[in-house]
C-alpha cells in the first residue's frame, strides 16, 4: 500500500495550520512523508504541545521544599516524610468520553494510573471530576451511565480505591462533557523513575499490550472542536483493558525493583511517537525504531498507524542491556509482550524504519522543542454586572431546592459503583469532603480532594481560579491535613477566541496567586482546550486536585457531630449571593460577581483549624449552598437534626469564602472561642446539632423527609431504571 | 496455623486478605497461580477478591482451570479448609467445590457499600464466633454477586444448614438473598461480602474479625 500524497486537505485533516506546515518545511528542508506528517501532527497538537497555554502555565508556582518533581514528567512527586513520596496527577479525557462514554472514561482512568506507576509509584487512590450537560438534554443520561460505569469498570478491576470527585450538571456541557481523572500513588522518594533516556546504544524496549489500529489520531481529535460529524470519530476512541493494565503495573514495579530500568515512559496520547520523542528529547539523544519488531494485534499495519496508534496499556523503556534476561523473565511471568524495538543513538535524530524502508527521518529535538508556541490574543473578562434584587426565600424551601437537585444531592449512586475500599486503607469513603487513604503500614494518612466552581470562573476568571485552589485547600485542612500540593486540570473552550483565552489567562493568574499565597504548588496538570460544540464553549472549568498529609492519625478531624454539639462558623459572613448555588437551583440565575477570596484570611483560618484539631469534633468547609447546606450535610451524615439560629437568605445561603463549619462539645467550643479571640479571628456560635428536626432560622422540617430527598434525588433526577427496587418489594 | 493466599494476575484483594489473616495470627504465604502445588503444611487456602483473569468471560471460569486450582481441589478433597471471598467465591463455584453460580447483579451495576449480613449458621469453623441470626455489617464490592442455585439445591443447602450468610437487604438479586455457602463437610466457605475489609475500625468496621480470629484459632487447635 503506497502512502497518500501530501495535499492541503491532508495537512488540514491533521489539524496543522498552513503556517505550521511552512514551519515543518523549514525544519526538514523537504516535503514530509505521510508518516512524518502524522508524527508532526501528533507532537504539535494542543494536547501534546500545550502551544496555547505554555506561556501562561510557566507563571504557576511549582516549587517548594516538599516538591521532589514538578510539572514536566508523567506526574508530580511530593515528599511525605520517612523517605516516602506521593505521586499524582489529574488529566482529562473529555472528547473520547463524549463520543464513547464507557471506553472514553475507562481509558481516561487507565491513562492517569499509567502516568503514576510509570514514575515507580503504586496507585493508592483515584478520584473523578465529571461535568455533564442538562438532564433534559437527550444525551446526558446515557453519558452519566456510561461514564460512571466506565470509570468503575476500569478502576475496580485494576484495584485502586476511588475516594472522591465531583459530579455536576450544566447546560454548557450538553455537547461536551468533562471527565477529569485523578490518580495518586506511593513510592520511595529515592526510587522515582523518569523519562530521560541515557547512554548510547541502549535497547529501547516495548512492553505491555499489542499495538492495534485503535486511537489512531486521538490526540489530534482531542484538539478539535466538535460538530455534527462527531459519530464518525468513534473509531478514534481507544479500548481499555484494565486486566492488562494491572499486570503491566505489577510487571513494571517488579522490573524497576530489579534495577533494569534506565528510563520509562508510558504510551498515552500519540502513543509510540510521543513516548519515544519524550525519552530522546529529555536525554539529549536520538532514537531509532524498527517497526517490524513492534508487537501488533493485526497484520498489515503501516508505519503511520503504528506511530499514531493509541492502543492502551503499553510502555516504552530504556533498559540496561545486561539485565535483558531478567527483564524478559518478569514480563513472561505476567504474560505480557516484551520486544526490543530500537536503540538510543548519539545524534539528534528520530529514525523510523519499517519493512526495510525509512519511513521517517526527522530531527528529534525539533519535534518537541520547536513545537509552535502561541501568545494568543486575549481580552480580559469584563466585570460582572452587579446582582439584582434577591427575594427572601423560606430557608427549608431553599434547602430542598439544593438537596433535591442532582448537583447537590447525595451521590452514592455514583460512588457505590466505584470500589472505594480495595487495598484496605480507605479511612474516609467518598461523600464527606476529602477522601482519606492511610499510607499502608504507617500512622500517616493522605487526603485527596477535587474542586472548582465553574460559574464563579465564568463570571470572574481570576477570583474563580483563586477560589478553586482555596476550596481544595480548605477541604484538606478540614480533615486535619497539611495541604501539600495540587494538580490542575484546565478545561476551557477554543483558545483562538480572545474572550476564551482571556478566561484561561485570568484563571491561571488566580490559581497562581492562590497557590503562592497558600504554599500549595502545582506539581502536575493537564490542559484541555477546544471544549466547544458548534461554537459554544463550556463553562470554564479549571479543576484543582489537592493532596494533603495528616502526619499522625491523632491529628485527623472527623465529619460527624454528636447530639448536643455546638455549631460554630469560622470566617466572616457577608452574605454573598452572586453566582450562588441557591440562585441557580431556585431560579436558574447565574448573576453577579464571584465571591472574593481573601488569601490572607484563608491562610489564617486554615492554620487555626490545624492548630486546634484536638478540640474540633467535626469540620467542613463552607462552599456551594453556604451555611445552610453545610450544616444540613454534616447533621444528616450523623443522623442528627440541627438548629441554626441565623436568619436571612443571604446569611444562610451566601457563599462567602474562607469559612469553616465546626462541631464541638460545649467545653471545646469555649476553648475554641477563647483561642479565636486571642488570635483575633472571627468565630461565632451559630447553632446546635441534635434532635430529629432541621431548623434554619424561622423555618423547620423533620430530618427524615429531607434526608430521604437528599438520598434519592440524584437517581430520581436521572430517571434511572432500578431493577433492584422491584425485587425489594 | 499456615494459610496460603492464591494470587491470580488480576487478584487485587490478595494483600488485604494476607494482612487480615496475619492480624488474626496466621502465618501467610502467597501462592502464584502458575504453581502446581501448595506449600507444605497449609491449613487454609484463601482465594481472594479481584478480577482473576480480567473476568471478561464468566467470572472465575479461567482461574478455575489454572494449575494452582488443581492443587486447591486436592487440598479440599483431603479435608483441607478453604475460604473464597468475592472473586474467590466465584472461583470456588467454577471449580465445583461449592454449588451454584454467581451471575451479574440484578441491578446491573457494580455495588460497593457496607451491607447488613445475617448469620445463617454458626456450625462451622468460620462462623462459630457469631450467634445464629446475628446481623453483621460487612462491605461488598462486586458486579457479579447474584447467587443462583436451582430449587432442589437450595432446599438441600437449607436442610443441611449450609447457608452461612444472607443479605439483610436487597443487594444483588441472589436466590434467597444468599451471600455465603458452606461445602458439605463445612470446611469450604464461599461468600461475596469481604470479611477482610471488616477487621479494622479505621477502615470498614470490625464485624469480620470474629470470623478470621475464630477460624485461625480453630485451625491452630486442630
Amino acid at each position: 500500500m503506497s502512502d497518500p500524497q501530501i495535499t492541503e486537505d491532508l495537512i488540514a485533516a491533521h489539524g496543522l495550520k498552513p503556517d505550521e506546515y511552512q514551519r515543518i518545511l523549514g525544519i526538514i528542508g523537504r516535503e514530509p512523508s505521510f508518516t512524518e506528517l502524522g508524527i508532526f501532527s501528533a507532537m504539535w497538537n494542543e494536547h501534546c504541545s500545550y502551544k496555547s497555554s505554555k506561556k501562561w502555565l510557566r507563571t504557576l508556582p511549582t516549587t517548594g521544599p516538599q516538591v521532589i518533581c514538578g510539572p514536566g514528567e508523567n506526574a508530580g512527586v511530593v515528599d511525605i516524610g520517612d523517605g516516602q513520596a506521593v505521586v499524582f496527577k489529574m488529566e482529562s479525557h473529555n472528547h473520547p468520553s463524549y463520543i464513547e462514554p464507557y471506553q472514553g472514561a475507562a481509558t481516561g482512568v487507565g491513562g492517569i494510573l499509567r502516568d503514576v506507576f510509570t514514575m515507580g509509584a503504586r496507585p493508592i487512590a483515584a478520584m473523578n471530576a465529571l461535568s455533564f450537560g442538562d438532564l433534559e438534554h437527550p444525551k446526558t443520561r446515557s453519558l452519566v451511565s456510561g461514564v460512571v460505569s466506565g470509570v468503575g469498570g476500569y478502576g475496580n478491576c485494576f484495584g485502586v480505591p476511588n475516594v472522591g470527585g465531583e459530579v455536576r450538571f450544566h447546560p454548557s456541557y450538553n455537547g461536551n462533557c468533562l471527565v477529569n481523572a485523578f490518580a495518586a500513588g506511593l513510592a520511595d522518594a529515592d526510587a522515582i523513575f523518569y523519562s530521560a533516556a541515557s547512554g548510547v546504544g541502549m535497547p529501547v524496549v516495548y512492553l505491555g499490550a499489542k499495538t492495534g489500529r485503535d486511537g489512531v489520531g486521538g490526540a489530534t481529535m482531542a484538539s478539535a472542536e466538535f460538530d455534527d460529524t462527531i459519530e464518525e470519530k468513534r473509531p478514534t476512541v481507544q479500548v481499555g483493558d484494565p486486566f492488562t493494565e494491572k499486570r503491566l503495573m505489577e510487571a513494571c514495579l517488579e522490573l524497576m525493583a530489579s534495577g533494569a530500568v534506565i528510563s520509562i515512559q508510558d504510551m498515552g496520547a500519540a502513543g509510540l511517537t510521543c513516548s519515544a520523542v519524550e525519552m530522546g528529547d529529555k536525554g539529549d539523544l536520538g532514537i531509532r525504531l524498527d517497526l517490524d519488531r513492534v508487537p501488533c494485534r493485526e497484520p498489515g499495519m503501516t508505519a503511520y498507524e503504528m506511530m499514531l496508534s493509541e492502543s492502551q496499556e503499553r510502555m516504552l523503556m530504556v533498559l540496561r542491556p545486561e539485565k535483558e534476561t531478567e527483564a524478559r523473565a518478569i514480563f513472561d511471568k505476567w504474560d505480557l509482550d516484551f520486544a526490543i524495538v530500537g536503540e538510543t543513538i548519539p545524534e539528534d535524530r528520530f529514525l523510523i524504519v519499517h519493512g526495510g524502508e525509512t519511513k521517517a527521518d526527522l530531527p528529534l529535538k525539533a519535534l518537541s522543542g520547536t513545537a509552535p508556541e502561541y501568545d494568543r490574543p486575549w481580552v480580559e473578562t469584563p466585570a460582572a454586572a452587579p446582582l439584582g434584587p434577591v427575594e427572601e426565600i423560606d430557608a427549608i424551601e431553599g434547602l430542598k431546592a439544593l438537596i433535591g437537585s442532582p448537583n447537590h444531592a447525595r451521590k452514592s449512586w455514583v460512588w457505590e459503583q466505584y470500589d472505594h475500599m480495595v487495598m484496605g486503607d480507605t479511612a474516609r469513603a467518598p461523600g464527606a469532603g476529602s477522601g482519606l487513604v492511610r499510607v499502608h503500614g504507617t500512622d500517616k494518612t493522605l487526603a485527596f480532594t477535587s474542586d472548582v466552581s465553574p460559574r464563579y470562573v465564568k463570571a470572574n476568571p481570576y477570583e474563580g481560579g483563586k477560589q478553586a485552589v482555596a476550596e481544595a485547600w480548605r477541604n484538606l485542612v478540614a480533615t486535619g491535613a497539611k495541604p501539600l500540593a495540587a494538580t490542575d486540570n484546565l478545561n476551557f473552550g477554543n483558545p483562538e477566541k480572545p474572550e476564551i483565552m482571556g478566561q484561561l489567562v485570568g484563571a491561571i493568574k488566580g490559581i497562581g496567586e492562590a497557590c503562592a499565597a497558600l504554599d500549595f504548588p502545582i506539581v502536575s496538570g493537564n490542559v484541555s482546550l477546544y471544549n466547544e460544540t458548534d461554537g459554544t464553549g463550556i463553562l470554564p472549568t479549571p479543576t484543582i486536585g489537592g493532596v494533603g498529609l495528616i502526619e499522625t492519625a491523632g491529628r485527623a478531624i472527623g465529619t460527624t457531630p454528636r447530639e448536643g454539639d455546638v455549631a460554630l462558623v469560622l470566617g466572616v459572613t457577608e452574605g454573598h449571593l452572586g453566582q450562588s448555588a441557591l440562585l441557580w437551583e431556585t431560579a436558574r440565575r447565574a448573576e453577579g460577581d464571584a465571591p472574593r477570596v481573601d488569601l490572607a484570611a484563608e491562610k489564617a483560618h486554615g492554620l487555626f483549624i490545624r492548630d486546634n484539631h484536638a478540640t474540633i469534633r467535626a469540620c467542613t468547609d463552607l462552599s456551594d449552598g453556604g451555611l445552610a447546606l453545610a450544616a444540613f450535610e454534616m447533621a444528616e451524615g450523623a443522623g442528627l437534626g440541627v438548629e441554626i439560629g441565623v436568619t436571612g437568605t443571604a446569611a444562610l445561603f451566601g457563599e462567602d469564602q474562607g469559612r469553616y463549619l465546626i462541631a464541638a462539645d460545649e467545653e471545646s467550643a469555649a476553648l475554641l472561642e477563647a483561642a479565636a479571640g486571642a488570635a483575633g479571628l472571627p468565630l461565632a456560635r451559630v447553632g446546635r446539632f441534635g434532635g430529629d428536626r432541621v431548623k434554619l432560622g424561622d423555618a423547620e422540617a423533620p430530618l427524615a423527609g429531607l434526608s430521604d430527598l437528599y438520598r434519592t434525588a440524584f437517581e430520581r433526577a436521572l430517571h434511572l431504571p432500578d431493577a433492584l427496587a422491584e425485587l425489594a418489594v | 496455623m499456615k494459610a496460603a493466599v492464591i494470587v491470580f494476575p488480576g487478584s487485587n484483594c490478595d494483600r488485604d486478605m494476607a494482612v487480615a489473616l496475619r492480624a488474626a495470627g496466621a502465618e501467610v504465604e502467597m501462592v502464584w497461580h502458575k504453581d502446581a502445588g501448595l506449600p507444605r503444611g497449609v491449613d487454609l487456602v484463601a482465594v481472594p477478591g479481584g478480577f482473576s483473569f480480567g473476568d471478561y468471560l464468566r467470572c472465575g471460569a479461567i482461574a478455575a482451570q489454572s494449575p494452582v486450582c488443581r492443587a486447591v481441589i486436592d487440598h479440599v478433597h483431603k479435608g483441607g479448609y478453604a475460604l473464597g471471598v468475592c472473586n474467590g467465591f466465584q472461583v470456588l463455584t467454577e471449580t465445583g467445590l461449592l454449588p451454584g453460580a454467581l451471575m451479574r447483579n440484578a441491578g446491573i451495576r457494580f455495588v460497593c457499600r457496607t451491607v447488613p449480613l445475617a448469620v445463617g449458621t454458626n456450625d462451622s469453623a468460620f462462623t462459630a464466633g457469631y450467634a445464629r441470626g446475628q446481623t453483621l455489617q460487612i462491605p461488598v464490592a462486586h458486579h457479579d454477586g447474584n447467587y443462583f442455585v436451582d430449587q432442589a439445591t437450595r432446599e438441600m443447602l437449607e436442610a443441611e444448614d449450609r447457608i452461612a450468610f444472607t443479605y439483610g437487604d436487597e443487594v444483588n438479586g441472589s436466590v434467597g438473598r444468599i451471600a455465603g455457602v458452606l461445602s458439605e463437610n463445612r470446611r469450604v466457605l464461599g461468600m461475596m461480602p469481604h470479611p477482610e475489609r471488616a477487621v479494622d475500625a479505621g477502615h470498614g468496621g470490625t464485624d469480620g474479625r470474629a470470623m478470621l480470629d475464630g477460624l485461625v484459632g480453630a485451625l491452630v487447635a486442630a
